[in-house]
């Protein structure tokens, strides 16, 4: 019997199986595309909020179809037009939530740690869409959805994470994600973007995106946070998109079935050419279906617990 | 969980029979085969069925349509257990709009499962019919809720357990009851 933890924080605080079991859960969601009624009762009378401190619209919108298609009521606040902006505290906020009967917070912020905050003080199931640069890990789920979609499993692939290792956190929940799971992860990017120590992880570091692409079965490129790059990571869009970007050249050195991903959204032209976006070897917007479907998983398996196999007759 | 049987009810002569009459009540009733489908409630309706697919093709020459449907989204007890059931697919290949659906299950008793089937295939089409086929039915019904055709008819106590075994997934075709400490349901 596999059972998940109260709240979804990261995936390195989940076990292989529990992330097998949301894979396998998410399969059976997935169907759900294909019915022209695309609504099933399962969550109905379950309340769930996203709670929003930084601007999202694929995750925030995925979470609230995931909800409404299991029938789930959804309540969107984005921090602009909540009491938050009146100087009420986070904690409070989480407070002010459960006492109106909320019993999943979905909560993306700024600030690593914050999700975890909220779940120590709050009894609702509490899932991190993102905090700072610590974890996405529905993110990390969706991506790992896909590659086992597409390649059939996940051990013993190769796998490079390509561009801003430092602030994303897509790229720890991937990590922790892809090694549990038994993948082997190379994080490729300039030193100016690669976190100090990464490789105590486990993850194989390179500078250099052609001395890896042909070695690879998948590519996840990452977003160039350019609201980030004020600082001067590295030098101009144009230097970073000739020695990281993901361009056609490239694509045909790496291989006829290597996988390529990216979390969006993207910058075309930078780390990912616009023709390599659409290219049949792409399955980005696959990833944003797989999002839907492990987003429902995780709904349907956090507000009953894990997993029985009874009979009702 | 079979260790202290109580009684076996069925063999595999017994089952078989009993399927070879199903499937002749199935056409009779439906007048042939046209529009006809049949849909296996997960996980022991799967095979059984199959098996009446085969003895239809046998009389009938026609091999007609089988599904398999798991109501697991559908239940209606899923708030009070917990943990959650696992989640199995829902394998219908065709479209059920305007069919004349025979759902089947192994075992008829509150009514719960086929309360959850009938909403579960309604969210998949509008079907012309829904009629309901059981190898087992052992009474205390919680709904309104009655089958087609029957297998065989069991009256039990509500301690007793009713196990129907398939080769498919059991290894061994048999039907047999135990009994636990608790009232089931």
């Amino acid at each position: 019997m596999i059972q998940l933890p109260k709240d979804i924080l990261g995936l390195k605080e989940l076990s292989a199986e529990q992330i097998q079991h949301i894979l396998d859960t998410a399969v059976v969601c997935k169907d759900i595309f294909k019915r022209d009624l695309k609504k099933i009762p399962t969550l109905r009378g379950k309340t769930v909020v996203t709670l929003f401190f930084e601007p999202s619209t694929r995750t925030r919108t995925s979470f609230e179809i995931a909800g409404k298609w299991m029938s789930a009521d959804v309540v969107n606040l984005t921090v602009s037009s909540s009491s938050v902006a009146k100087g009420e505290s986070f904690v409070d906020t989480g407070r002010t939530l459960e006492a109106m009967g909320v019993d999943v917070i979905i909560i993306r912020h700024s600030l690593a740690g914050t999700p975890k905050l909220l779940a120590d003080t709050v009894s609702a199931h509490v899932i991190n869409a993102g905090d700072g640069a610590h974890e996405h890990p529905t993110q990390g789920l969706l991506d790992l959805y896909t590659i086992r979609e597409k390649m059939g499993r996940i051990a013993g692939l190769k796998v490079a994470i390509v561009g801003d290792i430092l602030h994303s956190r897509v790229a720890k929940s991937n990590i922790y994600g892809l090694l549990k799971m038994g993948a082997e992860v190379t994080v490729v990017g300039p030193p100016t973007l690669m976190p100090r120590g990464i490789e105590q992880l486990g993850v194989r570091v390179e500078h250099s995106l052609d001395a890896v692409l042909n070695q690879v079965d998948v590519v996840n490129i990452l977003r160039i946070q350019l609201e980030r790059q004020q600082r001067g990571y590295f030098p101009t869009k144009k230097e970073y998109s000739k020695l990281f970007g993901v361009n056609m050249e490239r694509l045909s050195k790496a291989g006829n079935d290597v996988l390529i991903m990216h979390p969006g959204p993207a910058n075309l032209g930078v780390e990912i050419a616009e023709e390599v976006s659409v290219h049949p070897q792409s399955v980005i917007t696959e990833q944003v279906t797989n999002g839907v479907a492990v987003r429902m998983a995780l709904l349907y398996l956090l507000t009953g617990g894990g997993s029985k196999d009874e009979i009702l007759h | 969980m079979l260790d202290v049987i109580k009684a076996q009810v069925m063999d595999e002569d017994n089952i078989r029979r009993a399927l070879y009459r199903l499937s002749h009540e199935i056409t009779e009733r439906n007048k042939g085969t046209s529009d006809l489908v049949l849909i296996g409630i997960r996980t022991r309706g799967v095979p059984l069925a199959n098996r009446l697919a085969a003895f239809i093709k046998q009389h009938e020459g026609v091999e007609i349509p089988v599904g398999m449907l798991d109501i697991t989204f559908y239940r209606d007890d899923l708030s009070l257990i917990s943990p959650q059931p696992v989640l199995h697919r829902t394998e219908i290949p065709f479209n059920i709009t305007n069919q004349k659906i025979v759902l089947v299950d192994d075992v008829l008793f509150t009514g719960r499962t086929v309360r959850a089937a009938l909403g579960a295939l309604m969210d998949l089409g509008r079907p012309s019919q829904i009629q309901l086929a059981v190898l087992i039915d052992r009474g205390h019904r919680e709904l309104p809720i009655r089958a087609d055709y029957v297998g065989k008819n069991l009256p039990t106590s509500r301690k007793e357990i009713v196990h129907v075994r398939l080769a498919e997934i059991d290894g061994e075709d048999r039907v047999v009851i135990t009994e636990t400490e608790n009232e089931s349901d």
